[in-house]
This record gives structure tokens, sequence and C-alpha cells, in this order.
């Protein structure tokens, strides 16, 4: 029963058969389905892959990811505590936007300003927190920084640009100068008439290496499937010989694993 | 595409693409997510660089390191590298950013171009026209081009290349369509089974447009390699052997009709219908058993009366 045997053999994948090692872009996407227990897996995979972790959460309290995390075998309580976690907490934070005096700018700050043109102060928010750390203590892994989710800066009232770009500042440094990873999820609406929205999606599927997207499934609600993973393979720049590297599995959520099997060989129909 | 066709068109096809790449304007590599074009991008570029152009690389979506991995060195030498890609917007006020911004860069890629075959690559186009007004994007590629013809006489207008990476689900049909009305060649990536394929579209001057599909794969070491087209195996064909099943048979009720039956189906008139002869018929009352009669024994209580038939009621 170990947590999300796919996804891991996924993330290994990348790390072992795409050249350069880390330095790589995880895209989650999730389509009429909620892609987060790919989220909670990311963040129980590196925790315990000894990786420092800056954590983006815009969706849900501390304590929510904490209580899942439990259950995968991680506690961000002393992750957080000896350093290394670095989780910015967007609920509680908003609220510190409004009520701090404006001395030095907020990671969210494009919240108060009426015509945030980018996402700078997230930025270097990050680019702090996954900053290396000099002092001789026992050295974490490589830096990840992981965000639930882009497509809530949208609703914040960002451009798709002003994501884009924040995206690409934060390669430039965790991917390319520190040789971390990033891994984001963005929500597909299906809807081809909100434009901002699918320029984020395809824009961050091109800088991708790697595209994990849940979808529910085409027949409706099932009881035992939860819905579908598709597995892309991408390679921005590098020529590959073999172009056939997208998979797809059926998965159901359990309380303390994801269980994957082949389309239709879910064991309740067999 | 038959395989003694793929044999015979390898040269053949190799020729095409020379012909083609030694196109010279601005050229679109429209790629999607599923078919990336940056390794075809730099596939272009080597053999740009081989012939001896200067290349010039305007890099915005990925680290100069990363772009220049698979290139050998004598390829490398010859590439001059702009970076837009650690501090595009200059974020980091190092003052190591490229003044001006991504149109600055643009613009000042044009200067320092020298006069003679020149290739430009732009990776990619997608990023510029997301950041940059379309318009001002479309009047920087038609300065680039009048600058470098300007600067080397009546022949050097042929002699400027721009290769363009565009992603085509990025982009709606207006930005599309002006960045395709300024291309002299548009190569549009897609593939199936496995095969990247080109469809390439060339407008050339005083000539038809051509369209034409080249199956391709760009090997490690970043030289093209040309396929006749897509491998057999993929390509689905009926199987003639597979004797056809007739459903009908073998059933425990009848299906068909007799000569006979089918001859007396049709000459059958139904009962509504109403033809000619029906209505003749009908209008010709009809002596025997055409006729009908009703015998009324009255009793002792009816009343007959012909004028009030109801007067018997006790109403």
């Amino acid at each position: 029963k170990c947590p999300g045997r796919l996804a891991d053999y996924a993330s290994a994948y990348v790390h072992r058969r795409i050249p350069g090692g880390p330095g790589k872009l995880t895209l989650l996407c999730d389509a009429n389905t909620d892609g987060s227990f790919l989220v909670h897996h990311f963040l129980s995979f590196y925790l315990k892959a000894n990786c420092k972790v800056c954590f983006v959460a815009l969706i849900q309290s501390f304590s929510h990811y904490n209580i899942v995390g439990q259950k995968l075998g991680v506690s961000l309580t002393v992750a957080r505590e000896c350093g290394q976690l670095v989780f910015l907490e967007g609920l509680k934070s908003s609220v510190d936007v409004f009520f701090r005096a404006q001395a030095e700018p907020h990671p969210l700050q494009f919240l108060r300003e009426a015509n945030a043109e980018n996402l700078q102060p997230l930025y270097e928010f990050v680019r702090e927190a996954l900053k290396p750390v000099d002092d001789g203590e026992a050295a974490w892994r490589c830096p990840v920084l992981l965000v639930d989710d882009l497509s809530v800066l949208l609703s914040l009232g960002m451009g798709a640009v002003a994501v884009l770009d924040f995206i690409h500042y934060c390669r430039a440094t965790v991917c390319w100068e520190r040789k971390g990873n990033i891994v984001a999820l963005v929500h597909d609406s299906g809807d081809t008439e909100d434009e901002e929205n699918n320029i984020l999606l395809n824009g961050l599927s091109h800088q991708s290496h790697l595209i994990l997207r849940a979808e529910g499934l085409a027949t409706g609600f099932c009881r035992d499937v939860h819905g579908q993973l598709r597995i892309l393979w991408r390679t921005p720049s590098q020529p590959t010989t073999q172009r056939d590297q997208s998979l797809t599995y059926q998965y159901k959520i359990q309380d303390k694993s994801v269980s994957f099997f082949a389309k239709g060989m879910s064991p309740a129909v067999l | 595409v038959t395989p003694s066709e793929g044999a015979r068109g390898g040269t053949g096809r190799q020729l095409e693409m020379e012909s083609v790449l030694a196109l010279r304007g601005l050229v679109l590599l429209r790629d999607s997510v599923e078919w990336e074009g940056r390794s075809l991008l730099k596939a272009l570029i080597k053999k740009a660089a081989l012939g001896g152009e200067q290349v010039h690389i305007l890099g915005c979506e990925v680290s100069e390191e990363e772009f220049r991995a698979g290139f050998d060195s004598s390829v490398n030498s010859r590439l001059v590298y702009y970076d837009l890609f650690r501090d595009p917007l200059n974020w980091a006020q190092t003052g190591e950013a490229l003044p001006g911004g991504p149109l600055g860069a643009l613009q000042a890629m044009c200067e320092r171009t020298d006069p003679g075959p020149v290739t430009v690559a732009l990776d990619s186009l997608s990023w510029l026209l997301l950041r940059l007004p379309c318009a001002a994007l479309c009047q920087a590629l038609c300065a680039m081009s009048r600058r470098h013809a300007c600067r080397g006489g009546s022949l050097a207008a042929e002699q400027l290349c721009v290769l363009g990476l565009l992603h085509r689900e990025l982009h709606g049909p207006g930005p599309m369509g002006a960045l395709s009305s300024l291309a002299q060649t548009e190569v549009t990536l897609s593939g199936t089974a496995g095969q990247a394929s080109a469809h390439i579209l060339c407008r050339r001057p005083r000539q038809r447009p051509t369209l034409e599909t080249l199956w391709f794969s760009v090997l490690p070491d970043l030289s093209l390699d040309l396929q006749g087209g897509p491998p057999l195996e993929s390509q689905p064909h009926p199987d003639p052997h597979t004797p056809q099943v007739d459903p009908a048979s073998h059933l425990t009720f009848n299906l068909h009709l007799s000569k006979r039956e089918r001859e007396a189906k049709d000459s059958l008139t139904l009962p509504f219908q109403f033809s000619s002869e029906k209505q003749q018929a009908l209008l010709r009352p009809g002596p025997g058993p055409a006729t009908s009669r009703i015998f009324y024994e009255p009793d002792t209580f009816d009343d007959l009366d012909p004028e009030d038939p109801d007067g018997d009621l006790d109403v």
C-alpha cells in the first residue's frame, strides 16, 4: 500500500531518464475532477526525499495539508520547524496584506493593488525561501517549489501573462540556477471561452517536462473508479527517438493511498 | 505513401527539403504541446551554421545552456546568443538585462547583423507575441528585413532568414493571421503514431503557394532524417479476406419474401386507400350482396310516429 505508486514511478522516471537530472517543471492539471491528491502526493514525496520545499498554498489551510500529509506519512509541522518546509499559507497571510503596515512588500501584495502588473513580490518570496544556506548544517537535497494552485491567481485578478512571467522567473531561479524542480497545479475548466486560463494552461504545457492530467470519467461519476490519469512526457528542447511517451491509467483514491490500474481493469469490475 | 515511393523519394525529399530550407524571409514553425518544434528549430540552425551563415538567436523560453545542448563546438562557436531567459523584465535590477526589454532586444539584433547570409532564430515568437503588441512585433519583423536589405544591396533581402517558433494553441486567429501574412513559409508540425510530420506551405513571389507534407525525425546530433511516410503498421487497412457475415441468417423467423408473396403484397390495396375504383363503387348502388337490409318487428309499446321519432319517450 505505498502511496501513489505510479506517480512515484513517474517522478523517478523523470529524474532518471531525462538527461541533465533535476531542474524540471512538472505540470499537474485536472479537468472535471479534483486533482489535489497529486499535490498532496508530491508534497509528501519531496519531503520524504529530503528536499527543501517551498509550498505556495493558496487554496487550503496549513492544517488541511498537515492532516492529509500525516496520512501519507509526513508531518508538515515538524518539517516547517526544522526549516525543510517554507509554507506560504495564502488564506491566512492574505488578511495580513490589509492589516499590516505597508513597510515591506508582501508576497501577496497584488491583492492590495488595483492595477498589480506582476507577481514580482511573490517571486522574491520564493527566491528568498529557496536561497542556498551557507552555514554548513545538513544541506537539504535539491530545492522544490510547489504551487497549489495557479488558476486561483487568475481569479484574483492577475493576467495569464503575469502568472507565466512569475513561473518564468521561478524556472530561471529554481530550475536553472538551483537545479531544483517545480510542480504546479492548473485547472482546466474545459471552457473554450476562458481565454486567460487556456493561455496559462497551454503556455505552461509547452514549458513542462512532465504533464499529469487527472480527468473525470467521460461516463460520469463512479464509486470504484474516481478518474483517469494521463501522463505525458515532453522534452522541450532535446529530440527523442520515440515520440509515444503518453500513458493513461485509471485510479481510485483511498484513505491513505491512491491505487492505479490499467483502463477497464478496476478490481471492482473484474 | 507506398514503400516504393518512399524508397525513390528519399533523395527527392531531401532535395525538396533543401529547397524549402533555402528559402529566405520569415519562416513560421508552428508546433503544439504534443509535437514540439524546438528540436526542428535547432536542426535548422545547425544546418545554417554548417552552411557558413551567421546565426543570431534570441532565447526567451529556455536557458542558453539548455538551448546550446546538442550542438557540437563548431556550431556553438558560430552562434550569437541573446539571452532573454534569465531576466527578461529586469526584475533583478542587476544592470545585466538586455536594455529596452524584449522589443529592444529584438531591435538590437537587427542592428548587429552584418551583410551577407544570416539566419535569425526567435525562440520563441509566441513568447514575444504574448508580451508585445502584435503590431509592434510585426513592424519589428518587417524592419529587420528592410534594414538588412538596405545594408546589403539588392540581393540582401534574399539572404535573411528569420525562423520563428510559434506555439499554435496560445494565440487567437488575429495575431496568427497577421504573422501568416508576413511569412513566406509556414511549417505546421504534427504527426501520427510516434512519427512527426511537417506540413510546409510556401509562398514564393509570382508563383502559386505550394503545400507539401514531409515526415521527419530529428536525430540526437540534431541532424534531420527524412522518411517517406508514416510507418506501414500504423496505417489501418481493411482485411479483404474477412468474410462478410449476414446477420439475417440463422434466425428462427422469416425475414424474406418469396417472389409470389412479394407480388401479392404489391397488388394489395389498403382498406383506407381511396382510389377512383373505390369511389365509383360507392357512388353506384349495387344490387345483391352489396346492399343490406334491416328487418324490424315493433313490439306493443312502440309508437312509430314518423314525424316525432322520440314521441314514445316520456320526457
